[in-house]
């Protein structure tokens, strides 16, 4: 068992290395799924930035992307002229994401990227398409965690330097806090008992639980103690393109792709949408 | 820059860095004078147990010896450092791990260290009557440190800045301020050029330190 346990371990520091090494590769990325897909490569190239590593979000699997950030992607991107064959999928991790736009090299992003006042600073917001929360993922057998006041004594996992865990220090100052690397690890973590919980956007956590070797093995509270609403990171400034994504976006929503999209992605580990905040107006375009 | 310097701690989380290096410092100076002393006995089995020690651990990536640490032997196996205390667990684990790594390169750096001594003096240390232990310990090694300080500083600021690394466990250094500060504030030049001026501050003068000590200290021959 222990040595099992330990083999699954050591798999997964491997992945972290190869994710690591990914850092820098954010301009020799494939092309999407290619021409063949629906829409064709007749439109407009396009540059999108999203998560490799994210499962139900964006996530990479040999040359395929899926998730809800992707699928939002593809359907703005149609709106706006490109068929998924003129897609370039770039990486975004987190702590690259205003660079990527700045430089120019990517034109969107869309990897769980919160809006918030400090990055409007350098970036410019179309949307939100999303609003998620931060919540707590636990082991299914678990039933002694029912939201972040219960916490205390209890050890908690998030990644380094990260918003959830920022909040978490300050809110909550009793309880442990392991950081990783990535959610990946925290996950392991959380499997081997290692920690009690794992906190970051409901969102991402919803895609843990829904993979296959986690089903039934962990499950989300679903008590979110703050909001997080997922916008398109775009140049700053440019209100022309803001205006025709969130054009995109409610279209999306009112022909029901977005649900369908958000079910598909986020639906299997039983994850619910809170449906007082979903699916959101986008803001005004500044 | 002086907003961002004014609302985060930066200097604690270098003093978080310094306690990594020294303490990583101090464990890798044993282990690697140890599996030096190994690799050098006569005996067959212990310079095996040096090889072998040397091989495995001169660079396996240090990411992955990090969270090992943590995810495996801590949490799996259950070898707690500090079982009350989580960030301290991870604060010592992460000073173990430097010290394995680091510990290979200074092992080999003494080694290289022992090879600029005549090999007469150690035939005549055996010849009037010391024995492994007094030769290395009164002849070789004090020989071999003279003549190893330059790979040893060179390893030793490295270990300063692999310490970063210990950020994959989420040990308390600079490094995990940063990605704080940039997921918070953007990440801005200004931000990097903060922490590269510290590690610039804490590596540049050991460096030169290190060039004129190992100078000085060289055995004349």
């Amino acid at each position: 068992m222990k040595v099992r346990q330990l083999c699954v371990v050591l798999a997964a520091s491997a992945l972290t290395l190869g994710l690591a090494g990914c850092g820098d590769s954010a301009n020799d990325s494939g092309s999407g799924s290619g021409g063949d897909a629906s829409g064709g490569s007749t439109g407009k190239a396009v540059k999108i930035g999203i998560k490799f590593d994210q499962p139900g979000l964006g996530l990479k699997k040999g040359n395929d992307y899926a998730g809800l950030d992707v699928d939002v992607a593809k359907y703005v991107a149609k709106e706006l002229g490109s068929g998924e064959g003129d897609i370039t999928w770039v990486q975004a991790p987190s702590a690259q994401r205003e660079t990527l736009i700045s430089t120019g090299q990517v034109d969107m992003i869309f990897a769980t990227y919160s809006i918030t006042d400090k990055r409007k600073e350098t970036v410019s917001f179309a949307g939100p398409y999303f609003v998620a929360g931060q919540d707590l993922l636990v082991r299914g057998d678990d039933s002694s965690i029912t939201g972040p006041e219960t916490l205390t004594g209890k050890k908690l996992c998030s990644v380094t330097g990260s918003t959830s865990a920022q909040k978490v220090k300050d809110k909550y100052p009793g309880v442990q806090l392991q950081e990783f690397g990535t959610y990946s690890e925290c996950v392991a973590a959380l499997v081997s008992k290692g920690v009690d919980a794992l906190t970051t956007d409901n969102t991402i956590l919803a895609g843990y639980a829904s993979q296959d070797q986690y089903k039934g093995k962990l499950k989300v509270v679903g008590k979110t103690f703050s909001e997080e609403r997922y916008g398109v990171g775009i140049k700053k400034g440019d209100t022309a393109l803001c205006e025709k994504i969130n054009t995109a976006l409610t279209k999306m929503v009112s022909s029901g792709d977005w649900q369908k999209a958000v079910d598909a992605n986020l639906g299997p580990a039983g994850f619910k949408v809170d449906t007082a905040v979903n699916p959101p107006k986008p803001d005004a375009c500044s | 820059m002086g907003e961002i310097l004014s609302n985060y701690d930066v200097l604690a989380a270098f003093w978080g860095t310094i306690q990594l290096s020294i303490l990583g410092t101090v464990g890798a100076m044993l282990l690697g004078t140890i599996v030096a002393i190994l690799r050098l006995s006569p005996v067959r089995v212990f310079q095996w147990i040096g090889t072998w020690y040397v091989n495995t651990f001169r660079n396996t990536p240090l990411t992955l010896l990090m969270v090992f640490s943590i995810l495996g032997l801590s949490f799996i196996l259950g070898i707690q450092l500090n079982t009350t205390d989580v960030s301290s667990n991870v604060f010592r684990w992460a000073v173990v791990m430097l010290s394995v790594y680091h510990g290979a390169f200074i092992c080999e750096a003494l080694r290289s260290g022992v090879n600029t001594v005549p090999a007469g003096q150690a035939e005549a240390a055996r010849a009037i009557g010391l024995t492994f232990g007094q030769s290395m310990q009164h002849v070789l090694l004090p020989q071999a440190f003279r003549g190893s300080v330059a790979p040893i500083g060179s390893t030793i600021i490295a270990l300063i800045k692999n310490s970063t690394v210990a950020q994959v466990i989420g040990a308390g250094e600079a490094a995990n301020l940063m990605s704080t500060i940039i997921e918070n504030e953007g990440s801005r030049f200004s931000v990097f050029l903060i922490f590269a001026i510290g590690f610039v501050i804490l590596t540049l003068p050991l460096g030169l330190l290190f060039t004129s000590m190992s100078r000085r200290l060289a055995v004349k021959r």
